[in-house]
């Protein structure tokens, strides 16, 4: 988890994110990786260079082949965890990013997209 | 294993959080000051975090774990050096940190310290029974 943090701050350096930004987003990925490894039984995250349109961005795909989530708005509520934490991981992580992509199905695998654009 | 160093300051207890803190160090960390707490009976905790880039909420509820704990055990906690874009973060994430004082640094937040032992001491002093001059009697 260490080194997924690390990645992406590295990148999000790279790319010259702002302070405020780079945090936000690398929290983001902290608690979107500790899912993965907690609910999903471990998985992938793959970080994607973004340039459309004139923006710069930084996309992180967290995927994982666990047990899916069966309620997803239930989840993305705060407070809510099956993992008898605080359960502001996934909507926290949601608030923290620009654009918030999941899609899981019981059984299937939760499959999560963030993108963080660079202000310009 | 590594492990974050404890410093006894006084009747207080310091801790600087300098390297990333992750999951194992985290919980490493609650068990030792929670020993320390006992060994000591520290009246207070100084928790420097000026160090963390990140503080998710897994490190937030490992904090707030911290400050119940030394609660339970008579101790303040107090969290300094928090960055801007840590407390950013830490709102929007929707982490509110009760029940753990903040201070900008580690000057204002040993005076906070300070100031919250001080009135409890006076409370004491009080509290003893002043010498009963009727107690002493002699005998008839």
């Amino acid at each position: 988890m260490a080194l997924a943090r690390r990645a992406v701050n590295e990148w999000a350096t790279r790319l010259a994110f702002s302070v405020v930004e780079k945090t936000k987003f690398v929290t983001a990925a902290s608690e979107l990786g500790r899912n993965v490894l907690v609910h999903g039984g471990g998985g992938d995250m793959r970080i994607t260079h973004l340039e459309r349109g004139g923006r710069t961005g930084l996309e992180l795909v967290f995927e994982d082949q666990g047990p899916g989530i069966a309620d997803v708005a239930k989840a993305m509520t705060d407070g809510f965890s099956t993992a008898g934490s605080m359960g502001l991981g996934l909507g926290g992580a949601r608030r923290l990013v620009n654009e918030f992509e999941l899609s899981s199905t019981p059984g299937g695998g939760t499959r999560v997209t963030v993108v963080q654009w660079k202000r310009r | 294993m590594e492990q974050i160093p404890i410093l006894k300051l006084g009747q207080f207890l310091l801790v600087t959080i300098q390297v990333e803190l992750h999951d194992q160090l985290a919980l490493t960390l609650q068990e030792d000051l929670t020993q320390k707490l006992a060994k000591t009976h520290a009246r207070g905790v100084l928790i420097d975090i000026s160090g963390l880039e990140i503080v998710d909420s897994f490190i937030g509820r490992s904090l707030a774990h911290i400050a119940a704990i030394a609660r339970v055990m008579d101790a303040t906690t107090v969290l300094v050096g928090m960055r801007p874009a840590v407390a950013i973060t830490l709102v929007e994430l929707g982490m509110s940190l009760k029940g753990i004082r903040t201070a900008l640094n580690v000057e204002k937040g040993m005076a906070l310290l300070q100031s919250s032992v001080r009135p409890e001491e006076q409370d004491e002093e009080e509290d003893e029974p002043a010498v009963d001059p009727g107690a002493t009697s002699s005998p008839s």
